[in-house]
């Protein structure tokens, strides 16, 4: 449950939610549109526009109604005293405003959406949307009111003192001026206002302290006067609730010097007035300002005033004095004790706890079904068994003294086979075959393999006498002889050779590898080559050769004119790779008469060449070869690292 | 101790050889090696394989379908040892195992019968459609006969040779001149070369 709210969201007075929310429509949906824009277009844009504008009062006013507590679900003691607070019935009020509010924007956000679907112009649409919004801020306007009424409980609320009504809580309570915030000054360290007047606390205040490692809160109240509580007024009503409402150790204050302006018979009649709210809570009567005067001091007119609050039960006076701080300590302790105690008492009284824990626990009984008995089943042989007794020489045999008999423990192996239950005894301690052949021996022991194998020995006889075994080889096909189907064999295998073999030559001919096409008419044959292709393909080429040899007769080259005039120059250059003579001039001798021409010319040429290359520097198009070892790659690397580095 | 079946390829599976993979849901696959332990992780399909038992048998290469393929099974039912009952069936054993083969090779057989036919018509076929080749065969096969005759004639002049050489010494002189001529020769060659050279 929850015990403070200071965690609800700030409640903004009409105008500014009014601004917040329109502002918001205008940044987060579209701003631009046209009259040319297709009707349907316009339409979503202003409806979205009317739309989030609900949305956005919605959800502020959702927070809002989330914000609040609803009063009729908190804790009784929080409940009366926002009653005393703000007064009920006008938060009720409040928040019902804001929550019909919330349904009134809703269903205008609805009606105009549902009347933009027929809007036939921009114009109409604009209306629409302007009518939607007027009517949603006059609905947020009328607000106003509960509005800011809520900002201020909200602002009290998260003020106030955080109370547990659970809790280990100390109540101070009494006259005003009686020393009751003195003392929680005492025990806490709460820095309550302490002053000399009356109704100096005008709310309820909280300190907490620690007592057995146990945390306690002890609550300062307004004080009390004596008279009805329909006279109170809202300070006073504020203990009252308290003292009514929390479970807790209640400390009346009593000031026996009456310099609080109250008289010690004032001060005991309001004791016995408010009397029935203590039912069912520790009670104690503190008399405070003992510096002053002391219980004991007191005339005995008083002191009988005082003994009449002795004498209710289940109420215990102490003195103390918070100006000297005495006694305060154990004030506090003695009331502690109390409290726990009769919480323990609470606490062992209530039934619920040990009735959760009974509820789970559930023995079933067996409910006999019949009279027949159903006794334990013995064996026979177990109940005649006599009982083993280690002295008698008739003893049974057990596997410990067949151990000793055999050497002992680590000596004596025990032969798990003996246990073997087989037909036979002499089995017991066979090994059985596991593997053989490359086959499990397991998978074919079957109890029935005799009979099986019978049937199979029968159907292989069977099989045996239809012929299934019978090989009918025969190697004549078409009645051919074997030495037929040989050569025939051989052809085919010679064929397939040398299709093979074509083939391959066919595709070794394709293949490039790294050479130029040439082309077809710089291919050639010799002669020769011709021949040998035809020879084998069983072609006569006696005829040819004739020819060829006339040919070759005519085509003879003969030296003439410059070949007889050069001699050997023009005999060395002479020929062809196919062995031809090569039908050109020689260049050099183009177009010059004699040697001495010759020779000039050349020098010319030279005399030409020679300023140029004299000019020729050494640039990008030159061959260079840069050098192999360069040097500052390769010297001086170990000075600082290692050789590969420098 | 038991010889468990390879799950990828069927193949017998020793112990102390291969290698378990054990599922989640408790299944065991052994494999014989790793080759079918990697084929089966990649999640290869054995019946896809042609190196697998599984393979072999779905497209009908080997015996699938046989009495004597049904002694071998895992029996889940224990059965206590009897010797008598063991030694008859080790024996059963070997006999089925002779039985099998036979059969298998019957079936063999069977399976490749028609193949020694299909393959003499084919070869009369590309015999009978190749004529120009054959021609080529024949002058070859001649052009063989006549160079080992010409070298058996070869043969036997040198024999007779040999049986002259035995009366007569002087054709070691003619033999020198031949090689006086070839040395002449060379020198023309190398002649005709440097003078090609100066020539350039």
């Amino acid at each position: 449950m929850q015990l403070s709210w200071k965690d609800i969201p700030t409640v903004p007075p009409a105008n500014d939610l009014l601004d917040i929310v329109l502002n918001r429509t205008q940044r987060k949906t579209p701003t631009v549109i046209r009259p040319g824009f297709n009707i349907t277009r316009i339409r979503a844009f202003y409806m979205r526009k009317v739309r989030f504008t609900g949305e956005g009062f919605v959800e502020k006013f959702d927070d809002l109604l989330k914000g609040f507590p609803n009063i009729n679900d908190i804790h009784p003691f929080h409940r009366d005293l926002m009653d005393t607070l703000y007064e009920k019935n006008h938060y009720k009020i409040s928040l019902a405003a804001v929550s019909r509010a919330k349904s009134l924007v809703e269903q205008v956000a609805r009606d105009y959406v549902r009347l933009l679907k027929f809007g036939q112009s921009l114009f109409q649409c604009k209306q629409l949307k302007r009518a939607a919004l007027g009517r949603m801020a006059t609905i947020v306007k009328k607000l106003k009111d509960p509005l800011n009424y809520l900002e201020q409980v909200r602002q009290h609320l998260g003020r106030l003192p955080s109370i547990d009504p659970n809790t280990r809580t100390l109540l101070i309570c009494g006259y005003p001026n009686v020393g009751k915030s003195s003392f929680l000054r005492c025990i806490t360290k709460a820095d309550v206002e302490v002053q000399p007047y009356a109704f100096t606390t005008k709310s309820l205040y909280v300190g907490h302290f620690d007592y057995k490692y146990l945390r306690f809160q002890a609550i300062d109240t307004p004080g009390i006067l004596d008279r009805p509580t329909e006279e109170m007024n809202n300070i006073e009503m504020q203990s009252i609730y308290a003292i009514a409402h929390l479970r807790s150790c209640v400390l009346y204050f009593m000031d026996l010097s009456e310099q609080c302006g109250f008289t010690v018979e004032a001060q005991v009649k309001l004791f016995h007035s408010i009397k029935p709210l203590f039912a069912n809570k520790s009670v104690m009567v503190v008399i405070n300002k003992t510096d002053i005067i002391a219980p004991e001091d007191l005339d005995e007119e008083r002191a009988a005033l005082l003994q009449t609050i002795r004498d209710t039960p289940g109420v215990e006076v102490m003195a103390t004095s918070c100006q000297l701080e005495e006694n305060v300590m154990d004030v506090r302790n003695q009331a502690c004790e109390k409290l726990l105690a009769s919480r323990i008492e609470n606490k062992l009284k209530s039934q619920a706890r040990i009735n959760n824990v009974l509820n789970k626990i559930h023995v079933a009984q067996p409910q006999a079904r019949d009279d027949v008995k159903r006794a334990p089943y013995i064996p026979e042989q177990f109940k005649n068994l006599k009982k083993y007794d280690p002295e008698d020489p008739e003893r049974r045999m057990l596997a410990r003294d067949i151990e000793a008999e055999n050497g002992g423990a680590g000596v004596f192996n025990v032969n798990l086979k003996d246990k073997y239950i087989l037909e036979d005894d002499d089995w017991k301690n066979d090994i059985m075959p596991e593997i053989m052949d490359g086959k499990n021996v397991y998978d074919f022991l079957d109890p029935e393999i005799a009979a099986k194998l019978q049937a199979l020995e029968e159907e292989e006889e069977k099989l045996e006498s239809e012929g299934f075994y019978n090989s009918d080889e025969e190697e004549n096909f078409e009645g051919l002889e074997t030495d037929e189907i040989e050569d025939i064999r051989e052809k085919a295998q010679w064929i397939r050779d040398r299709q093979k073999r074509m083939i391959k030559e066919a595709r070794n001919r394709k293949s490039l590898k790294n050479k130029a096409i040439m082309p077809r008419s710089k291919l050639s044959k010799s002669f020769g080559d011709m021949e040998k292709h035809m020879a084998t393909l069983g072609h006569d080429l006696s005829t040819l050769q004739d020819k060829q040899r006339v040919q070759a007769d005519k085509n003879r080259y003969v030296e003439t004119g410059v070949d007889v005039a050069f001699g050997d120059a023009t005999t060395a250059s002479a020929s062809n790779d196919n062995g031809g003579k090569l039908r050109q001039t020689d260049r050099l001798l183009d177009g010059v008469a004699d040697g001495s021409d010759r020779s000039r010319a050349e020098r010319v040429a030279k005399m030409q060449r020679r300023q140029r290359n004299r000019d020729a520097r050494a640039g990008e198009a030159d061959r260079h070869a840069t050098a192999s070892l360069p040097k500052h790659l390769f010297s001086g690397k170990r000075g600082n690292g290692k050789t590969d580095f420098r | 101790m038991r010889i468990y079946q390879c799950h990828f390829c069927s193949s017998p599976v020793y112990p102390g050889h291969g290698i378990m993979f054990v599922r989640n849901d408790a299944k065991e696959f052994r494999f014989c090696r790793s080759k079918c332990h990697k084929a089966f992780k990649q999640r290869r399909n054995p019946r896809k394989l042609k190196w697998t038992k599984a393979f072999r048998k779905a497209a009908g290469k080997e015996l699938a379908v046989d009495s004597t393929l049904t002694f071998a099974q895992r029996r889940n039912v224990p059965v206590r040892y009897n010797r008598e009952l063991v030694a008859t069936t080790l024996k059963a054993m070997a006999r089925i195992e002779d039985i099998r083969q036979k059969r298998e090779r019957a079936f063999y057989k069977n399976r490749m019968r028609g193949n020694k036919e299909r393959d003499f018509l084919r070869d009369k076929k590309l015999v009978e459609s190749n004529p120009e080749l054959l021609r080529m065969r024949e002058i070859e096969i001649a052009n063989a006969m006549a160079k080992q005759q010409a070298r058996e004639e070869a043969e036997a002049e040198a024999q007779s040779e040999m049986e002259s050489d035995e009366e007569e010494m002087e054709i070691d002189s003619e033999d020198e001149e031949e090689e006086e001529m070839q040395k002449q020769k060379i020198l023309l060659k190398n002649k005709r070369r440097n003078s090609k050279k100066i020539a350039f």
